[in-house]
């Protein structure tokens, strides 16, 4: 497996006319208790052939900004602000009948728990087939299945033409997700979102499926965007990084530069509460104190802070007070954090990496 | 699934063979004398205890609960002679008796009778389905909204009313008050004879099973519909592109049909067992209404066969919804 070598100027995060351009998003449930801001101000960019990865806590607001982008929030329930561009097509505010174009064809969504996001009640074959129909009027129901058995193919299924008549039930844990894969690769999309594809799937199965997503993506030459809390997947697959915390993003920029040299306290946290196998067994696992926020009463200022070591490093309490900007840190206009920590890479290096992998920090 | 079938046969028939026991041991050891109804009307309501042991003796209810019981469920596959009085009668198979208060064979009354049962129970159960399902369906689309809550709060008042007031409301008003035309004109004519009239006659007690039957059907299809509505394959469904219709009925509705189902077919069962209730108000002479008539008068014999034709109804139409959900679900099939 190899993670894609392109210069970071080519990153989609530059790149004015990236295929899905996200500006100011803002996500917002009202609820009896009171509005619910579940993603705020969130700006990325995806070019063709890139693959952005989402990274965060359950609530963070990975999938819910995702799903935007396919419009699939019921209007009634959310108020939606901002701009989703996709292939240069305003996606907030368009109707009904204009989303229902881009669902499943242009823009595609891979659900996590294959199980629960397959009918259980139609055969894959069907359930392939009708995403392939819905999108090509003129195809017959023999189309339809044929082309069913080439994607189901494609994907690594066995014996294909008899298991294109199987229910999700009679699929193993790792053919679902492939048969999910299939499905959102059918019209060939030229974006495809995976939410947390790999979730529920033992470590082998995973690495298989990822390893698909590539090879498909290389294929397609299709723009991706990968939902996940496991870093590890990051690493693998991603070429930019944005990661999200209570609905805002906190830090975004090329994949090596956000696992190598990250800038906010929160991505730290990630970092260290990772398991390595390979790790000395003096490195340490750090969790991250506390829990996620509420959306409903979000902590006013940086909204890490209640539960930020280094909040006394930064001078006044500026952190309780003022919410940081997203801005260039110190390594260069692509690598933007929402921190104010005056010289994180100090003390990344003394005291994050001291204490989770201390060989790093002096072979540096 | 040919299996699965057989075995639901055969425990059906158990169920059957118990109720029908069970209904033969109430009236035997119960208060009132199964021979006195026959004996006062024999007798000219001077039934003498002497007189009563006499028909006792003659019906035999002097044999014990076994050897009687036995008589009566071989009656039921080979037929059996009978008296009344000093009249012998052939009760060919299936026998179940004669009426203690008609003196006609159990088995043609209630042959009679079916047509007009299984006429007001089928067209009550569509119309409650044909209403309840789509109106649970557009207030599950719409939850949370007024029309929803309007709607959810008005059904749950009808259906707080007790049934046989709606209904007899429902009679007081069309026919007796306001006397409209064929809906005030209920009653029972068979389909055969003039299906025109069998329609008309039928109307107001259909409407009255289908509008406080719908009440719960909406209520369920609702509920399983809200439920359905906010799983996984749903949201599947709508990033595929697919119209809203589609998404709500072939992906939503066939799984929220499940449970419904299910409700479905124990209410028709009960409903084919006899709607005394709608029986009664509309004066049509179907399974409910005479087996009101035969507990109150224990006529032994009647009661007895109404509870065997319900529970016969009642296991076969639990089979059938077996049947179904293995259609609907093919998780079900295959276990």
């Amino acid at each position: 497996m190899t993670i894609h070598n392109m210069p970071s100027s080519s990153t989609g995060n530059g790149d004015p006319d990236a295929f899905l351009v996200v500006e100011d998003l803002n996500v917002e449930f009202p609820t009896p208790d009171g509005p619910v801001q579940a993603v705020q101000d969130l700006s990325y960019r995806v070019g063709l052939g890139q693959t952005l990865g989402i990274v965060g806590e359950s609530g963070s607001g990975k999938s819910v900004s995702s799903m935007a982008v396919l419009g699939l929030h019921d209007a009634q329930r959310s108020t939606i602000t901002g701009s989703i561009k996709i292939g240069g097509q305003e996606v907030v505010g368009l109707n009904e009948p204009g989303l229902r174009k881009l669902r499943g064809n242009a823009v595609s969504m891979i659900f996590q728990d294959a199980l629960a996001a397959l009918h259980p009640f139609y055969r894959i074959g069907a359930q392939l087939g009708e995403a392939y129909q819905v999108h090509h009027s003129s195809a017959s129901k023999r189309d339809a299945r044929r082309k069913s058995i080439e994607m189901l193919d494609r994907v690594g299924i066995p014996q294909p033409d008899k298991r294109v008549d199987d229910f999700p039930h009679q699929f193993s844990g790792g053919m679902r997700q492939r048969a999910m894969i299939a499905m959102g690769l059918i019209n060939d999309p030229s974006l495809l979102i995976a939410d947390e594809p790999t979730t529920a799937l033992d470590v082998t199965v995973q690495a298989q499926i990822l390893d698909l997503l590539q090879d498909l993506q290389r294929e397609f030459n299709s723009a991706v965007i990968i939902i996940t809390h496991d870093l590890g997947v990051i690493a693998e697959m991603a070429d930019d990084v944005l990661v999200m915390y209570a609905g805002r993003a906190v830090e975004y920029g090329p994949c090596k530069e956000i696992l190598v040299a990250p800038e906010m306290p929160y991505t730290w946290g990630l970092l260290s509460s990772i398991p390595d196998v390979m790790a000395d067994t003096d490195a340490r696992l750090i969790p991250i104190p506390g829990n996620p926020p509420s959306l409903l009463s979000p902590p006013s200022g940086c909204s890490f802070h209640p539960r930020c070591v280094h909040v006394d490093k930064v001078p006044g309490a500026l952190c309780a007070t003022t919410l940081p900007e997203l801005l260039p840190g110190g390594r260069g206009p692509h690598h933007l954090k929402r921190c104010h920590l005056a010289n994180p890479a100090e003390i990344f290096r003394t005291e994050v990496l001291a204490e989770i992998a201390p060989k790093m920090v002096e072979e540096n | 699934m040919f299996a699965y079938i057989i075995k639901r046969l055969i425990s059906g028939v158990i169920v059957v063979i118990l109720v029908s026991m069970a209904v033969f041991a109430l009236f035997w050891f119960g208060p009132e004398d199964p021979a006195r109804p026959i004996c006062n009307q024999q007798t000219g309501n001077r039934c003498t205890p002497d007189r009563l042991e006499n028909f006792e003796e003659q019906m035999g209810y002097n044999n014990g609960f076994v050897s009687e019981y036995a008589a009566y469920a071989k009656g039921i596959f080979a037929g059996r002679q009978m008296e009344i009085g000093s009249t012998q009668i052939d009760c060919d198979a299936p026998c179940l008796g004669y009426s203690h208060r008609t003196f006609n064979l159990v088995w043609e009354e209630l042959i009679d009778r079916v047509p007009a049962t299984i006429s007001v129970a089928a067209g009550g159960a569509v119309l409650y389905l044909l209403l309840g399902v789509p109106i649970g369906v557009a207030a599950a689309r719409r939850r949370g909204t007024l029309g929803d809550k309007l709607l959810v709060s008005s059904f749950l008042v009808i259906s707080s009313v007790p049934y046989y007031l709606f209904a007899l409301l429902a009679w007081l008003y069309f026919t007796l008050i306001w006397q409209v035309p064929i809906l005030g004109d209920s009653g029972y004519t068979p389909l055969t004879d003039n299906p025109a009239k069998w329609f008309g006659g039928l109307l107001l007690p259909w409407l009255c099973l289908g509008i406080f039957g719908c009440t719960q059907y909406t209520r369920y299809t609702r509920g399983a519909m809200v439920e359905t509505l906010s799983e996984d394959y749903i949201r599947t469904a709508k990033a595929k592109g697919l119209k809203p219709s589609t998404v709500v009925y072939r992906h939503g509705l066939r799984s929220a049909l499940v449970p419904v189902v299910t409700v479905f077919g124990i209410d028709l069962g009960v409903l084919l067992a006899g709607t005394i209730f709608t029986e009664r108000i509309f004066e049509i002479q179907g399974i409910g209404r005479w087996g009101l008539q035969a507990v109150q008068s224990f006529d032994l014999p009647v009661v007895s066969a109404t509870a065997l034709f319900g529970a016969i109804i009642i296991v076969i139409s639990n089979l059938i919804v077996d049947v179904i959900y293995s259609v609907l679900d093919p998780r079900v099939r295959l276990s």
